[in-house]
């Protein structure tokens, strides 16, 4: 295509829909084939080097026995056949860990989703009030991980924390909140709440103000309640926010990792070693490097099968085209 | 009735509230026990600031080594914020060029990485990062934190970059610039809200990573979280001074959210919602 052809089109063409794929073709620039190497190579590189081939890596370990020392012995099917049959070798059984990571995820988004909707509509407003609420709101998400978790684990301490003075007059506030093998699990959910919520609740706001003002006009016209509002305006029109929400939710529950790891270590026991945590404790504190990596890869592939979920069911090439034609 | 009195302003407002001092009591009681010091921690009201309150334990923890984290988790983030802004940008001009056809296969390959989570790929990087004699080095940091935000970071790049108009590129092409006045003159520019969203973004997620520094590094080059958890070791009970690390820890974001606080609002928000 000559230059002018592509010039031409490019001013008739509709401006807001450049669809994939689509658009005007750009006339050649010198040396545009090594701008191509230049732009793609280095960070083509960098991704091939530390993602791809770790998991590559990751599923051939899964298929040896290895304890770091020397070379890996191929062992077939056994680690997947001890993942799935439980190990003998292994101080903690896999259908338990995969039950606790379901649980951590379910209980996650069921106590996440509703919090952040309610709080992300009530801070999506402008008024000044709202705006202070909105930052201390954030606040947890200057913390890093590990300050959270000592900073509850002083809280939480059973014998000198700020609880205890309480506790002679609630006695339910009497327990050991991270030492016990039935509420524990449940602990680190709400503190993992605690951490997660106000991102969460920034997606919302930000979803809640995209919504255009006439349709809650027209509603009002109609007669509808706020009630009303909420479910048939508000929450429609947040589906793709609650997609995205959701879809990090589960993701980052399913992969969690760091609070577990700090204020429990998966225990007491087994209480609360989910997959990640048996996988960080099978391949460096018993060095079962193939087995471990068995649970590594059923994490990528649940991974994966999540995004390709995500592609199917939700559209994400609709809601990448939506967004095309707003901005 | 007046309209503050409905029922559901009532009900938000009580659950708004609940959920404010859920956030502000255990920030509160941290702040207020980082002044306190180990031997009256355990006497001391632990509600209100009645008695001694120091700044032992703020001194104490920065003595531990405090310094020598800080040091490389600015290091660290602000060499990932770099290569992972730069580079994306880069490749995501490339992609909206539209130039070579491997270019588009390349960008579907990284937007692959999307699905894979670091905990998946732990083991092996562990076993490859000691292989190339990079353990317990800010390098293997830096690699491996720069390459786990890159498909996050092309994609957020490619969907801001495409919206450029074409119109203009070719523009500039056709009077004989080069691909790198391009790059420069106009998609640099143009893009600079959405590298300081990008930035903040990639920034606080390498600022807070745990699980890299817990596997790849040891005491050369510990990173602020990691470092709380050695300082939580050697203090063992004193709680005071692993929490006053804990306040020191969050000081520089803090500082940076009083100074931007828009704009990092904004990015957080915004990043996925995009």
């Amino acid at each position: 295509m000559t230059a002018q052809a592509s010039v031409r089109n490019a001013t008739t063409a509709a401006p807001l829909r450049p669809q994939r794929g689509g658009g005007p073709a750009l006339p050649k620039g010198r040396g545009s084939g090594v701008a191509d190497l230049v732009g793609v190579i280095p960070i083509g590189l960098l991704y091939v080097v530390f993602i791809l081939v770790p998991m590559v890596v990751a599923v051939f370990l899964s298929f040896t026995s290895w304890n770091g020392v020397g070379n890996p012995t191929w062992v077939g099917f056994a680690n997947w056949s001890w993942f799935f049959h439980n190990s003998p070798g292994s101080a903690i059984s896999s259908t338990s860990s995969i039950w606790l990571t379901i649980k951590v995820v379910v209980l996650s988004y069921v106590v996440q989703t509703p919090i952040s909707i309610g709080l992300g509509l009530f801070t999506a407003g402008r008024q000044r009030y709202k705006v202070v609420y909105a930052t201390i709101f954030v606040l947890p998400m200057l913390l890093s991980t590990a300050g959270i978790s000592y900073m509850w684990n002083g809280f939480l301490d059973p014998n000198f924390g700020p609880l205890v003075p309480l506790a002679s007059h609630f006695s339910f506030l009497n327990q050991d909140w991270l030492g016990s093998s039935s509420i524990t699990l449940y602990v680190l959910v709400a503190i993992i709440a605690w951490q997660f919520i106000p991102f969460h609740t920034l997606l919302y706001a930000v979803g809640r103000r995209q919504i255009p003002e006439v349709l809650y006009e027209a509603a009002r016209i109609d007669g509808a309640t706020p009630a009303q509002m909420f479910w048939q305006v508000t929450l429609p029109q947040l589906r793709y926010t609650m997609v995205t929400s959701g879809i990090l939710m589960i993701t980052g529950g399913l992969t969690y990792f760091d609070i577990i790891y700090i204020l429990t270590k998966g225990g007491p026991g087994a209480a609360t070693s989910t997959l990640p945590l048996n996988m960080y404790n099978t391949a460096f504190q018993q060095t079962q490097f193939g087995y471990s990596s068995v649970m590594a890869v059923v994490l990528g592939v649940i991974g994966i099968a999540i995004a390709i979920g995500l592609v199917r069911g939700t559209g994400f090439g609709r809601m990448q085209s939506q967004q095309e034609g707003v901005n | 009735m007046p309209a503050w009195l409905r029922p559901g302003r009532v009900i938000s407002f009580v659950l708004v509230n609940i959920w404010l001092l859920i956030v502000i009591i255990p920030l509160y009681y941290m702040i207020l026990s980082s002044f306190r010091s180990e031997d009256t921690y355990q006497t001391d009201n632990q509600w209100l600031p009645l008695g001694g309150l120091t700044f032992g334990s703020y001194t104490k923890a920065w003595e531990v080594g405090m310094a020598h984290y800080l040091l490389n988790s600015v290091l660290l983030t602000v060499a990932c914020v770099v290569l992972s802004v730069v580079l994306s940008l880069g490749m995501a001009y490339r992609v909206v060029r539209r130039n070579s056809r491997w270019v588009g296969v390349s960008f579907s390959v990284i937007l692959f990485g999307l699905a894979i989570p670091v905990q998946a790929i732990v083991v092996p990087l562990y076993i490859m990062i000691v292989k190339m004699h990079l353990y317990d080095t800010l390098y293997a940091l830096i690699l491996t934190l720069t390459a786990a935000a890159i498909p996050v970071s092309v994609l957020i790049m490619v969907s801001f970059v495409r919206d450029i108009p074409r119109e203009l590129i070719s523009a500039m092409l056709i009077d004989g610039g080069t691909e790198w006045t391009v790059f420069r003159q106009l998609i640099w520019p143009l893009s600079r809200p959405v590298m300081a969203t990008l930035a903040i973004y990639n920034g606080l997620n390498v600022w807070n990573n745990f699980l890299l520094p817990l596997v790849l590094t040891l005491n050369n080059s510990t990173v602020l979280p990691l470092g709380l958890t050695h300082l939580q070791g050697s203090f063992s009970n004193d709680v005071p001074a692993v929490l006053a690390a804990v306040v020191l820890s969050a000081l520089p974001l803090v500082v940076l959210f009083v100074m931007m606080r828009r704009q990092v609002m904004n990015s957080l928000g915004g990043i996925v919602a995009r």
